[in-house]
């Protein structure tokens, strides 16, 4: 059937044919740090499109085994199915190799599922975070279509851009001199998580209510929760 | 393809290619856009908003019985709200067609509970769960089915609530809403059940149902003065009405 694209001599300057749009923003923002023998990663709570919020208590934050513990924001439809993808492959896995998925193999699959999906992207800011096969705690973070990164430390989602040079400045400790350069403890780590979410949510309406921290150490997962502003 | 983002919101990545648009250099697209399905996809016969939460025992959900076709109201005696079966029910708004094309399916997967005959029922948590698969496939395939879904009942004897829309964003609360509810009454329910001096009984639930169908057929142009409450408990799954909004015009005096 003919329509207007076909007849460009015909078309009115901007108007534009509104197309089913796939993608949609639903906000929210991670951060993670790595110690020598454990991770945090959290997340915030808020569930948003545009102006409005569609729940003030979504967990964002996926543990994927004892080790391993994904969060994803960006278009929440896709978040959740790569997350049920994931779990299903690590439990093939399982039964194919009759032992649990290392984090650097779940990080490593995460990537291929990515790029999977490289026209037609997952639109999800993915930080994965955890303990590997040495006991020492990771983060990877990931691009949309699947470029995977090893790393100390990571903030994602909507308020990422803000928080990745105070997690510089704070835990990577960059362009400084005479600073003394030890791991970074776990109390610390968790209290420079709470501020930068704190101060993502006073600049980003996309960012609020309340955070979720997993604490992962070999022992396990444990979950705390602090209230982020509401408005 | 996929470089027409809106702008609605902010990126999330700066300073780099769009995803999926990395290989579309001018002139080389490797794709057209009349390689592309020409879908229009946009509601035409719609339902507004439904007003849904959760009270101690159980979960209620409500909505009118309006059909709109732009904003001409087309069809007004149509349920929007539906006991699934003994504990689910669901609420729906968007695009009727899409809604009625899925409900073929709700139904038939009641029916085959019945048949089996083994005291195993569909449970509203995966109906909700079945209901994200379906509707995010539809989306990844450019033929969305465009409604709002509202699934609530008791899963396992604890009040569950869900919502899905036509991209397949899920997720759970203790009040939903949809349309002009979202902005109108959910934060009428929001202020019964967070800051509660007094457990939100059924009773007390159904009535603010009530007052929140009201304010919403004064302010949401496309209401209609008649409604459907579906309510699920221990005592099983059933929807009410149809009940009129008790209209008062005499507030209308102070406005």
């Amino acid at each position: 059937m003919l329509s207007i694209e076909d007849f460009p001599e015909y078309q009115i300057p901007g108007a534009k044919q509104v197309r089913f749009n796939p993608y949609e923003s639903n906000g929210g923002s991670v951060v993670a740090i790595a110690g020598d023998d454990y991770a945090i990663i959290a997340a915030d709570t808020r569930l948003s499109s545009g102006y409005s919020i569609h729940t003030r208590h979504q967990d964002k934050s996926f543990k994927l085994s004892e080790k391993t513990v994904l969060a994803s924001t960006g278009c929440w439809c896709d978040t959740l199915s790569l997350a049920s993808l994931i779990k299903a492959r690590m439990q093939m896995y399982e039964h194919l190799h009759n032992k649990k998925m290392s984090t650097t193999a779940v990080a490593q699959m995460l990537s291929i599922l990515m790029y999977n999906r490289r026209f037609f992207p997952y639109y999800v800011s993915n930080v994965l975070a955890g303990i590997d096969e040495n006991g020492e705690g990771v983060v990877y973070s990931y691009d949309p279509i699947g470029h995977c990164e090893r790393k100390k430390y990571s903030a994602g989602g909507t308020a990422g851009p803000l928080l990745q040079p105070v997690l510089d400045s704070q835990v990577g400790l960059k362009n400084q001199v005479g600073v003394e350069r030890s791991p970074i403890p776990m109390e610390r780590a968790k209290a420079i998580i709470r501020d930068t979410l704190i101060s993502a949510a006073e600049r980003d309406i996309y960012t609020g209510d309340g955070v979720i921290f997993n604490i992962i150490t070999k022992d396990g997962i444990k979950q705390e929760r602090i209230d982020l502003r509401k408005d | 393809m996929f470089g027409g983002f809106d702008n609605s919101y902010s990126p999330m990545w700066h300073n780099g290619p769009k995803p999926g648009a990395f290989y579309n250099f001018p002139a080389t697209s490797t794709s057209s856009p009349k390689d592309e399905k020409q879908r229009d996809s946009q509601p035409i016969t719609t339902g507004s908003s439904v007003i849904a939460f959760k009270y101690d025992t159980g979960v209620v959900i409500s909505a009118d019985t309006l059909i709109s076709y732009g904003k001409l109201l087309r069809y007004r005696n149509v349920d929007r709200v539906f006991k699934v079966n003994d504990h689910t029910i669901i609420g729906v708004g968007g695009e009727y067609a899409d809604f009625q094309f899925i409900k073929k399916y709700i139904d038939q997967k009641v029916t085959e509970d019945y048949c089996y005959d083994d005291n195993l029922q569909l449970k509203p948590k995966s109906l909700f769960n079945w209901l994200t698969r379906v509707l995010y496939n539809k989306r990844c395939r450019f033929a969305p089915l465009w409604i709002d879904i509202v699934i609530g009942g008791l899963q396992d004897g604890v009040p569950f609530l869900g919502h899905v829309d036509h991209r397949g964003r899920a997720y759970e609360d203790a009040a939903i809403a949809t349309g002009y509810g979202k902005h109108l009454a959910l934060p009428l329910i929001r202020e019964k059940i967070e800051n509660q001096t007094e457990t939100l009984n059924a009773e007390r639930a159904v009535e603010l149902s009530k007052s929140c169908m009201e304010v919403l057929f004064y302010r949401d142009c496309q209401s209609y003065p008649q409604y459907k409450i579906a309510t699920c408990d221990g005592q099983g799954a059933r929807v009410d009405g149809p009940i009129n909004v008790a209209q008062n015009w005499e507030q209308a005096l102070n406005v």
